[in-house]
């Protein structure tokens, strides 16, 4: 009979983790770069709560409650920055933003 | 038997949106895919016994920031052609090489490894139910500067928001 014990939970972390910075990597619109931000986000979120109920403290859960503000803080921001140059640049893409002037 | 259905069912859920998000072609599709994602992993969280941080998980992730994302999408549109050429030479070969080698290392330290989390670090007997009076008393003694300066935070991005996507010109123009 097999068990799930923490080491699957860490695993799928590291497989999210690793998806998300493959994406990372590949995209070239700025969008999907903040999406794969946010599934790496989250994997970090899962080795929280795993290690959490391994060792059966709240404070894990609570990090991931910091980590969650400050990933929307991101997104509020990065977003921004986006319609911000695409109001400019007419595309989304960060090949053409080789300018960070304002 | 249940166990493992609980867990393999929003895990093999959980690494298709993630693998959506990150080859779809329509932006749409990828924040539908990152929803899927988000969604499987706040089942991950309750069956972990962290059910208020899943319920957080569903408001803020799957509501307020996936709105967010597909709102940014309607505003600069989905049929924007993305460049799909390589700025450095072979990037995307290297990336995927580079992938497929960490990939294969975390398969063989999964599978064949002596090393296990349980034997080294032993689990705790007892079951942390994560309620909110447990993570309200917590939050608000041991972790009550960190908050605040999260609160200071959120108003900085709030004012950065406003202050990158307001168009003098376009509202100058109406008054």
């Amino acid at each position: 009979m097999l068990e799930v014990t923490t080491d699957w939970y860490l695993t799928l972390a590291a497989i999210l983790f690793s998806i998300g910075f493959f994406g990372m990597m590949i995209r070239k619109n700025a969008l999907i770069m903040f999406m794969c931000i946010e599934l790496m986000l989250n994997a970090v979120n899962l080795t929280f709560i795993a290690a959490s109920k391994h060792f059966g403290q709240i404070d894990g859960q609570i990090a991931v409650f910091f980590v969650l503000v400050v990933a929307a803080a991101e997104v509020v921001v990065g977003l921004a920055i986006i319609v911000s140059i695409f109001r400019k640049q007419s595309s989304a893409s960060v090949d053409v933003l080789n300018v960070s002037r304002g | 038997m249940f166990e493992l259905l609980i867990f393999f069912l929003p895990a093999s859920l959980l690494i298709i949106g993630a693998l959506i998000v990150v080859f779809a072609k329509n932006p749409v599709h990828n924040a539908m895919g990152l929803v899927m994602t988000l969604v499987s992993l706040a089942i991950i969280y309750i069956t972990l016994n962290a059910t208020f941080v899943a319920m957080v998980q569903m408001l803020v992730y799957a509501g307020a920031v996936m709105t967010l994302f597909l709102f940014v999408i309607m505003m600069i549109g989905v049929d924007k052609k993305e460049q799909t050429s390589d700025s450095i030479k072979g990037q995307t070969f290297l990336v995927s090489g580079v992938f497929l080698i960490l990939m294969s290392l975390l398969a063989y330290v999964a599978v064949n490894s002596e090393f296990s989390w349980n034997l080294w670090f032993p689990a705790v007997e007892y079951v942390v139910e994560g309620t909110p009076q447990l993570i309200a008393g917590t939050l608000f003694t041991t972790w009550i500067f960190p908050f605040e300066i999260i609160s200071i935070l959120l108003i900085v991005a709030t004012a950065a928001a406003i202050a990158l996507a307001y168009d003098s010109k376009i509202r100058n123009k109406d008054a």
